[in-house]
């Protein structure tokens, strides 16, 4: 343990990456669900890696890992065979308490139920992530911020008062608002209709893109992964498909054939 | 629909059983007390019952009213040779006199008295160990003659105490050393309470009570061919008109008046606490359900939409808490049985031990027991059952679909005030109302003080936002995130928390009330010492500080040649305008050692009383219309009446005065009681209060280990002391009430961890530890709790404030430190109430939480 403790610091200092530039890897990763006979294999041995400002949308039918994936990949959960490194970090190695450290300095959340406190309105809601880090945010980024997804004129308002759709900006803004290292969204706009979700799916690319933030997001939609750098598909606890950037026609047909 | 709710509290089987744990102690507070209050009535109706066993009738000595016994005054004697007489009756098989006395001390090896409690110490001749009068057997050794003495078994064990051993003895006069001959025990009882027994043979009795030639009672046996109503006919002809006569049965009961009406009171005074905690436990009942129902909104509409009618649903609910109800009360009276035992030894443990038989667990006991149990449980039901059957079937459709409003809800604060205000007018009228007597005063101030709760209660809903934003402030600042989460948490659903604080604040609020009385007496009491103490240096008292001791001590302290005067207040129960009530006696040196407020007389009056002179106090003077040279005739115990003359009345203090409602000179009343008891003496020694003086008096006393010296100072503390004990008592029975709501606050806090587990579960996704995830919930208990306490603690002081309004002899006084100790206390309840739902809500699996719906 102690010996890694300086690779770590350097690593740090390379900007969340470790030496070949990934931002998030996982090598032959497998997750198990359950024990003997009852037991799912959710993922069995996927391996792959998130660059520096890489927009990736994760695809597949419903059952096939994607949300597996997608919670091992961002330290809610442990796997059961193999590594996930996470801003040079080995998350299988790590206690609660340094996971949620890492979960604190390095991720961010965008969840299909939005997932907002009821009581705090949206400013108070974007600012929790650094609250509970007892840490204030600079107030020209966060400006920024608030006018990027254009909650300015929305501020003081609680979830309740606010539209689907700004809700889903509240919690993207959140996200961001602590500048984490990767950003991962789990079906953003499975609760939204079409426009707004594509409203949500474009404020997601520019931030990624102006930000250069890097994000992980899983989705069903075939115009939402069109806005990804990589689309990887799962099936049956594997990746099956790489694609680079694709139109929504080559994404549908990547999906028949997945499905099939 | 049974099917349903049934499945419902299976499912929830710990959120059930927190809910029905708040039952629970109500349950086991009621019917504890019935086991315990059963089960000293039968300890004393055995002693008092084997006392007769073997008397077919006994005779007395009459007085003209009910003696309060250890009060000072006793039934007059009867000449010894009306034992002869009795004897010589025809169908009087056999006939024992017999003398006793309740201060018979005796003393262990260091000289020290043997007390346990303010128990009795009682002391009796035996005239004959075989005869059937005698109530106690011989564990081992004999039966005492001459300068013999038999003692009880728990002292000999106690104090290590064999047959051959000497032991001390002191009754009227100083100690004596006798030689113990037996050691006996009561037939069937295991303990006597803290009592201690000690027999003679009857001269030794006689000269050890002062009773030399006289008797106190003569135990008659029928012989078998007559009814005892024939020797009881044939008894009462020869009897002069200072004797009675009664059968055994009779007496017995007679005997058994005093400890009965003391049982009912400890009963009443128990249950008292038992009702208060079956009221908070209803308040957690009715919030734990009304959570539990917001919760299942969308569950109920979806049996509404699939047909079920309000009614089902009403029933299904009022089943739930039947059930649970039921087993809440049932294993809340098993739970009765163990708390018995520990009140046993809770009373033991503050000095006041009672007497054991074994216990009693009667069938009323249970019939009580339960029915409280499930009646309570089903009213508080019936708010929440309501609102249930006003979900619409639409709200399964709805997301997030909250119970509707209630019907009342535009007039709740109108309808909550309205409630308090009643709570004060009730008692008010309790309070101040004309002639209510004892049980409508208590009526309609317990009456009152349910609908002020009640009341307050509901009107804290509106108080919840200000007031958690005030005590929450702390939090914020100590807490971080978490503690500015905790208090908006807090601030989130007023209702929940009003009523979740509201049980709490009824706990504390009677704490508050005790303590503010508490502190009324004492300082009254206080200001009352320095007031009228203004000569003296030392006060003489019993060991207990407050039994009534005989004279002796007070007479050797007076012989000392230190010794300037010594004032003594005799005490016991008088007799005028067809009444008897507590009187007292002073000797002249008392009048230069006290300073009263006369309204008319003199501190020279108390001097000055000579053979029929009196005082009293101001109420009883205006009461009967008494002023200076008014006649007022008294009736003592022996039955003797004589006319005094009013030659001083007096305004006691409000902290009280030593003194009875009339007083009378001490020589007068020794010549109309013959065995007279100092209340206290006070005690002018040459050169004043030094250590030396001290130690010189103790020694003087030496001979009398039942008394103690004690300086100003001292005294007040002693007197202090016995309050405290009182206080003690009632704290731990109060404790009682203020765990059901911890109770309650557990339950609330675990329900709401179950309602915001995706919260929690996000917040833990964006970076929250297990460690902040547990100080917001112990943050939001504290603020909780805290609520109930601020509201707890300012209600205790109105009311104790109204109460100490009513009661003269009080004055208000705020004890600051009591207070602030039971906000320390709140805060600790707040942190111990969250320890196992904030460990809950830290454990939740991240992922789980996410995944909940
Ligand atoms: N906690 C769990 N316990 C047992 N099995 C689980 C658990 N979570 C997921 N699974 C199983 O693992 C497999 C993958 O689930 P996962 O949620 O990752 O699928 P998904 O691709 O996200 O599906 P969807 O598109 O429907 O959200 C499924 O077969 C699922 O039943
Ligand atoms: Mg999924």
């Amino acid at each position: 343990m102690f010996t890694h403790g300086e690779p770590t610091s350097e690593v740090c200092s390379l900007g969340h990456m470790n030496s070949n530039g990934n931002v998030v890897s996982a090598t032959e990763v497998t997750r198990r669900y359950g024990e003997g006979e009852a037991a799912v294999d959710a993922l069995r041995g996927v391996s792959l890696e998130v660059k520096l400002g890489e927009l990736v949308a994760v695809m597949g039918p419903s059952g096939s890992g994607k949300s597996t994936l997608m919670h091992l990949l961002a330290a809610l959960d442990k796997p059961t065979g193999g590594t996930v490194t996470i801003a040079g970090q080995d998350v299988g190695s790590l206690s609660d308490s340094d996971v949620t450290k890492l979960r604190r300095e390095h991720i961010g959340f965008v969840f299909q139920f939005f997932n907002l406190l009821p009581m705090l309105n949206a400013e108070e809601n974007i600012r929790l992530p650094l609250s509970i880090a007892g840490e204030k945010p600079e107030p020209e980024f966060f400006e920024n911020l608030l006018k990027r997804v254009g909650l300015t004129d929305r501020r003081t308002h609680r979830p309740a008062e606010l539209s689907g759709g700004q809700q889903q900006r509240v919690a993207i803004a959140r996200a961001l608002v602590s500048q984490p290292t990767v950003v991962f969204a789990d079906e953003p706009t499975g609760n939204l209709d079409s426009k707004t979700g594509g409203e949500i799916l474009e404020l997601l690319r520019a931030s990624a893109e102006e930000l250069n933030q890097t994000m992980v997001m899983v989705t069903h939609d075939a115009n939402a992964a069109t806005i990804a750098d990589r689309v990887l598909f799962l099936a049956d606890g594997v990746i099956v498909e790489d694609l680079p950037r694709s139109s929504a026609g080559d994404i549908v047909a990547a999906m028949t054939r997945v499905s099939a | 629909m049974i099917r349903v709710a049934l499945a419902g509290l299976l499912g929830r089987k710990l959120r059930t059983a927190l809910t029905a744990f708040a039952v629970v102690l109500g349950v086991a507070m009621v019917s504890g007390t019935l086991v315990l209050t059963d089960s000293i009535d039968k300890a004393f109706n055995f002693i008092f019952t084997d006392v007769r066993k073997g008397s077919d009738v006994v005779v007395s000595g009459k007085s003209p009213f009910h003696i309060t016994e250890g009060q000072g005054t006793f039934a007059p004697t009867i000449p010894q040779s009306l034992i002869a007489k009795v004897r010589a009756l025809p169908d009087v098989a056999l006939a024992d006199g017999g003398v006793k006395s309740e201060a018979t001390q005796l003393v262990d090896r260091n000289n020290k008295a043997i007390v346990f409690g303010g128990a009795p110490n009682l002391g009796f001749s035996i005239e004959n160990g075989d005869s059937p009068f005698n109530p106690l057997k011989l564990v081992s050794g004999a039966w005492p003659h001459g300068n013999q003495i038999v003692i009880d078994e728990s002292v000999a064990k106690k104090k290590h105490f064999a047959v051959g051993d000497t032991i001390g003895v002191q009754a009227e006069g100083p100690v004596q050393r006798l030689r113990i001959s037996g050691i006996v025990k009561f037939g069937s009882a295991q303990s006597l309470g803290g009592a201690t027994l000690a027999g003679f043979d009857l001269p030794t009795s006689q000269q050890l009570f002062g009773k030399n030639g006289r008797i106190d009672e003569i135990a008659v046996a029928a012989k078998p061919t007559v009814t005892d109503q024939q020797v009881l006919k044939e008894v009462r002809a020869i009897l002069p008109p200072t004797a009675q006569v009664r059968l055994g049965s009779a007496q017995a009961r007679e005997d058994a008046k005093q400890t009965n009406s003391f049982i009912s009171f400890l009963r009443g005074f128990l249950l008292a606490f038992g009702g208060i905690a079956l009221f908070v436990g209803s308040f957690v009942i009715a919030n734990s359900l009304s959570i539990t129902i917001a919760q299942r909104t969308r569950e109920l509409a979806t049996l509404r939409t699939l047909g079920a009618s309000r009614r089902q649903v009403l029933t299904s609910i009022v089943i739930e808490a039947l059930v649970m109800g039921t087993l809440a009360s049932v294993t809340g009276l098993l739970a009765g049985l163990g708390l018995a035992k520990g009140l046993f030894k809770l009373f033991d443990a503050v000095g006041f031990t009672l007497p054991n038989s074994g216990i009693v667990f009667g069938t009323s006991t249970i019939v009580i027991a339960l029915v409280a149990g499930i009646v309570v449980t089903l009213v508080a039901s019936l708010r929440p059952a309501l609102r249930a059957t006003r979900v619409p079937p639409i709200a399964a459709v709805r997301e997030g679909a909250t119970l509707p409003e209630s019907r009342f809800a535009r007039f709740r604060t109108v309808g909550s005030g309205l409630t308090t205000l009643l709570g004060f007018a009730s008692l008010a009228f309790g309070l101040f109302g004309p002639h209510l007597g004892t049980k409508g005063v208590l009526v309609y101030m317990g009456l009152g003080a349910l609908l002020i709760f009640i009341g307050v209660a509901l009107l804290s809903v509106r108080l919840i936002k200000p007031l958690a934003w005030t005590l929450g402030w702390p939090a914020t600042r100590i807490g971080g995130a978490a503690g500015g989460l905790a208090r908006d948490n807090a601030r989130r659903n007023p209702q929940r928390t009003a009523s979740t604080a509201a049980a709490l604040m009824i706990g504390l609020a009677l704490v508050t009330l005790v303590a503010v009385l508490a502190a009324g007496i004492t300082t009254s009491f206080r200001g009352a010492v320095t007031k009228i103490w203004k000569n003296a240096d030392y006060a003489i008292t019993a060991q207990n500080n407050f039994t009534p001791i005989p004279p002796a001590s007070a007479n050797a302290a007076a012989k000392d040649p230190s010794v300037e005067a010594v004032g003594n207040v005799r005490t016991g129960d008088a007799g005028a305008y067809g009444k008897a009530f507590f009187a007292t006696a002073v000797n002249p040196p008392a009048g230069t050692m006290f300073t009263l407020d006369w309204v008319q007389g003199s501190d020279r009056t108390m001097a000055e009383l000579g053979a029929d002179g009196a005082f009293t106090d101001k109420d009883y003077a205006k009461k009967h219309n008494l002023t200076i040279g008014s006649p007022i005739k008294l009736t003592f115990a022996n039955g003797k009446q004589k006319t005094f003359k009013i030659k001083g009345i007096f305004d006691p203090p409000p902290g009280g005065s030593p003194f009875g409602k009339v007083t009378i000179s001490q020589a007068t009343w020794d010549r109309y009681n013959e065995s007279p008891r100092n209340l206290y003496s006070f005690v002018r020694v040459r050169g004043g209060e030094t250590p030396q003086n001290l130690r010189r008096l103790e020694t003087v006393l030496a001979p009398y280990p039942n008394a103690k010296v004690a300086t100003r100072q001292k005294f007040v503390d002693n007197q202090i002391s016995g309050l405290n004990s009182i206080l003690n008592i009632l704290y731990v029975l109060l404790a009682l009430s203020v765990i059901v709501s911890v109770f309650g606050i557990v339950n609330t806090l675990v329900l709401t961890v179950f309602e915001r587990t995706r919260e929690i579960g996000m917040l833990r996704a964006i970076g929250m530890t297990r460690r902040q995830v547990r100080r917001m919930i112990r943050h939001e208990s504290v603020i909780t709790a805290l609520i109930g306490g601020v509201l707890g603690i300012v209600l205790g002081i109105v009311l104790g404030g109204l109460l100490v309004a009513r009661v003269d002899f009080i004055q208000f006084s705020l004890p600051l430190v009591s207070l602030i100790i039971f906000a320390l206390l709140t805060i600790v309840v707040g942190i111990l109430a969250a320890i196992f739902p904030a460990r809950r809500a830290a454990r939740l699996n991240v992922l789980e939480a996410l995944q909940y719906e």
